[in-house]
């Protein structure tokens, strides 16, 4: 059946020029003809760079050695150029807004028609066609600010199926996009795949969303060796995923925290497929009954109330709309909601980057009406998503230093406080370097730092956790932990709904300007209707606990994130 | 948004239903003609036609009001300074000297001068509305795709409506910079020095143009990858067909400019009308 490879990796090294070690060592991997292909590995481990030279990018934009020989479709990689490629491979971008090139929907799709000098009577033609494949052909004259993440998604879809390609290839398509889309997205990629039988690479670190739906064979990269190359039923049941940092499904770390032994023949893969035979529903159900409960937090006074807070930036639609609530000292609290929710709109007009037109911010009882951007920076800090958007220094230090010397801060007193601070973010041995030598996540440190250095009580991320894998992801919010121990309330607005669940107790969940939510996050993350209209998704324990015949859901849910924390407090002392 | 510029809205009116490249074409045969002929009475009725054009393609003040503001402060800058540094020129190409002011020394009002400012205050004043029909009824990717219909290479074409596709997204990313900076301290307002407030730009600069270079490796990744540059030509997805309408544009504005020459060349006898002799 799988006579035809139509990619064929054969002792493929390569190297790019600008860096001291190959990225990819002795690669041997063949895709079959209508395979569907995950690339599993962590930030850094070759596995964009794998994509890249499938795609033709290298050596096109990206220039390097390459040993071995690559094959697609039959024909040498070297020897084609990255057009002729693009015939045989189409690539969604994981970024649809960039990938977004054309001023309306049908002109982005048409793109490749256009460089083709496809005729514009026949290129209408195709645009309609393939855009009624992905569902978007009422849409054509929507420009991409009018659009959701889907239907971007759909969008970028069409754009690369314009051109019949026999593969498609998905870089880290799950990026940005908030838990619903993402969900839909994996769903529209399954669809194709069944519809059209093309070939289909998805690269990504979050395995557990990829395999919502079935994937052929997982293929693992660690520093750029392919260590696993099997289904996922194999996949999950073994020690490879622990081993590289790459997140397992949740759903498989409860069942480890019960006791389960998890085998290949339980088909654990796909929360669908999984079959549980008496003796592990016995253990959940055993293991859910015995999770110790954390005892009664004392309430602590609240540091920051927001009443009745309204907001536009139009003056027709509400971008904030009434909204209150009260953040206790020292929480940890996260805000959730699908784009154009409200969340960047609440975070900037707390940090009075913007006037509200109604309510009031209370920090204690002082309303902070009168004070300042700056003068509001000392209370709450915003770290932006982009650390690219924070750093204007090329020195460490200096752009720690730049809030104290912008305050007129004396030379002296900044040495000491950029030295502590650095010190808390890990940053210490580099403390001389240049900003550019660090890697993006510990640039973000850096801003975070540049931020922590005013003293802030309160401090605000912006997706703190977007594009990080497991290792990194982990890294961070270890270390935003640590300084919510050290009393400084943390509110992050996020997607990532592992986050939620086991770091933030409280979430907040808003939706077109309102809040709709503020409650636990066991609640949230198991509450249909909420979760519908937020565009959020069930985590996959709400399914397992449905599959064990277990009733009350949300106490499951709450039951694996005590046992968690409990299991991560632990391991820290 | 706020401030935008160019703010293309789409509306059906005889104008915005003509194509890009016939759009294109006739401002530049009216920019030309007016721009050759010094008739004032040629160059007044182009001003009325280009108004009426303005008010055919539906046009509301509000949208222009901040290019207007800049466009009177030019032209009356240029008429002062065109008197300041040539106070004898119109008197010099009509040969005639009809005295209506004294002022001091060399700077005397003539009628002459005064007829050739307005003039030329006129010149101007009939090109700016029909800039202003050209650049709001036109979609950005039909600009580009005109643009290249005329002759300029599609890359450079290209380059154009991206800018514009992407200007509103830098924007974005200025303000929020801009917002985030100032949290850390930064001054923006007028009451900081000059080479503060230049240092202090920089640090908004700094990052808006990492960021944006980061964007730039992004989407011309992406274009690659979808083809672009494959070919020496390449069609547009926005090009419309040329109707009888585009033509009767192009022969009413190509008449336009023959009776600009043939006035001219026949009736005057030189590029300026003289009214003196």
């Amino acid at each position: 059946m799988k006579e035809k490879p139509v990619i064929e990796f054969t002792d493929f090294t390569f190297q790019y020029f600008t860096q001291a070690e190959p990225t990819l060592y002795n690669i041997n991997l063949k895709i079959y003809q209508g395979e569907k292909i995950l690339i599993v590995g962590p930030s850094g481990s070759g596995k964009s760079t794998l994509g890249h030279c499938i795609n033709g990018l290298i050596p096109f934009a990206y220039k390097g050695e390459i040993k071995g020989s690559l094959k697609i479709n039959g024909l040498v990689a070297a020897e084609q150029n990255i057009f002729k490629l693009s015939k045989i491979v189409g690539t969604v971008l994981q970024d649809s807004d960039c990938q977004f090139v054309g001023l309306t929907v049908g002109e982005d799709i048409a793109f490749a028609l256009e460089n083709d000098n496809v005729p514009v009577e026949e290129m209408h033609e195709i645009v309609r066609r393939v855009a009624g494949m992905v569902g978007m052909e009422k849409f054509l004259d929507s420009s991409p600010y009018e659009l959701s993440g889907g239907q971007k998604q759909r969008t970028s879809l069409a754009g690369v199926m314009v051109d019949d390609v026999d593969i498609l290839l998905f870089d880290e398509p799950l990026a940005n996009l908030d838990p619903a889309t993402g969900k839909t997205a994996i769903e529209i990629i399954d669809d194709i795949h069944k519809k059209t039988g093309k070939t289909i690479i998805i690269i990504e670190h979050r395995l557990e969303d990829v395999l919502h739906r079935d994937v052929d064979r997982v293929i693992v990269i660690n520093e750029g060796r392919i260590i696993a190359d099997m289904p996922p039923d194999e996949l999950v049941s073994s020690a490879v995923l622990s081993e590289t940092g790459i997140r397992e499904p949740l759903y498989v770390t409860a069942l480890k925290y019960a006791g389960v032994t998890i085998r290949s023949d339980m088909l654990p893969g796909r929360l669908d497929t999984l079959k549980m035979d008496d003796t592990v529903t016995e253990s959940l159900h055993h293991w859910f009954r015995t999770v110790e409960k954390p005892s009664g937090k004392e309430s602590k006074p609240a540091v920051l109330t927001v009443e009745n807070l309204t907001f536009s930036y139009d003056g027709r639609r509400n971008a904030l709309d009434n909204v209150s609530f009260r953040i206790h000292e020292g929480e940890m609290i996260s805000i959730v909601g699908k784009n154009g929710a409200g969340k960047s709109t609440l975070s900037k007009v707390l940090c009075g980057f913007e006037e509200p037109e109604l309510g009031s911010i209370y920090y204690y009882s002082e309303d902070l009406k009168s004070r300042s951007i700056k003068e509001r920076a000392e209370i709450i800090g915003l770290v932006m998503q982009n650390p690219n958007q924070m750093i204007s220094k090329t020195m460490i230090y200096d752009e720690v230093a730049l809030g104290l010397r912008l305050r007129n801060i004396p030379e002296e007193e900044i040495r000491p406080r950029v030295e502590k601070v650095l010190e808390i973010c890990g940053l210490s041995p580099f403390i001389d370097w240049p900003v550019s030598a660090l890697s993006y996540g510990q640039k973000k440190r850096v801003t975070i730092a540049s931020i922590l250095v005013l003293e802030p009580r309160i401090i605000i991320l912006d997706e703190p956790t977007a594009g990080q894998d497991y290792y990194h992801y982990t890294e961070i919010m270890r270390f935003l932990e640590k300084i919510n121990r050290m009393g400084v309330t943390v509110i992050m607005i996020t997607h990532d709904m592992h986050l939620m669940l086991e770091y933030t107790p409280r979430a907040i969940v808003m939706s077109e300007g309102k809040i709709l939510a503020d409650t636990s996050a066991s609640v949230v993350l198991t509450d249909p209707e909420l979760i519908r209209e937020a565009n959020l998704k069930e985590t996959s324990l709400y399914y397992l606990a449905e599959k064990a015949n277990i009733s009350d859901k949300t106490a499951f849910v709450q039951s694996f994130i005590d046992y968690e924390r409990k299991i991560r407090k632990s391991n820290e002392k | 948004m706020k401030n935008k510029l160019f703010s293309y809205n789409f509306l059906d009116t005889p104008i915005h239903r003509l194509s890009g490249l016939t759009k294109l074409i006739c401002f530049l045969l009216l920019t030309f003609s007016v721009m050759y002929s010094y008739d004032i009475r040629f160059i007044l009725f182009v001003t009325v036609f280009s108004v009426i054009l303005l008010k055919v393609s539906k046009i509301r003040f509000s949208q222009i009001r901040l290019m207007v503001i800049y466009v009177i402060i030019f032209i009356a800058v240029n008429f002062v300074l065109t008197f300041l540094f040539a106070p004898e020129y119109g008197v010099e190409i009509y040969g005639t000297r009809h005295e209506l002011v004294r002022i001091f020394g060399r700077y005397n009002v003539t009628l002459e001068q005064l007829f050739y400012q307005i003039t030329k205050v006129f010149k101007y004043a009939s090109v700016i509305p029909l800039g202003i029909i050209f650049l709001l009824t036109t979609n950005p990717s039909e600009f580009a795709a005109s643009l290249n219909g005329v002759g300029v290479p599609y890359r450079v074409a290209y380059a154009v409506s991206l800018t514009l596709r992407y200007f509103p997204e830098i924007q974005r990313d200025y303000r929020n910079i801009s917002q985030a900076q100032q949290a850390r301290g930064l001054e923006m307002s007028r009451k900081a020095k000059f080479l503060t407030r230049f240092r202090n730009a920089l640090l908004i600069l700094v990052p808006l143009i990492f960021s944006t270079l980061e964007r730039v490796e992004y989407i011309s990744n992406a274009m690659d990858l979808r083809g672009f540059g494959k070919l020496k030509k390449r069609t547009w997805y926005s090009r419309r067909k040329m109707t009888a309408g585009d033509y009767i544009a192009i022969i009413i504005s190509a008449a336009i400019f023959a009776v600009s020459v043939l006035v001219s060349v026949f009736a005057n006898k030189s590029r300026f009308f003289n009214p003196f002799v």
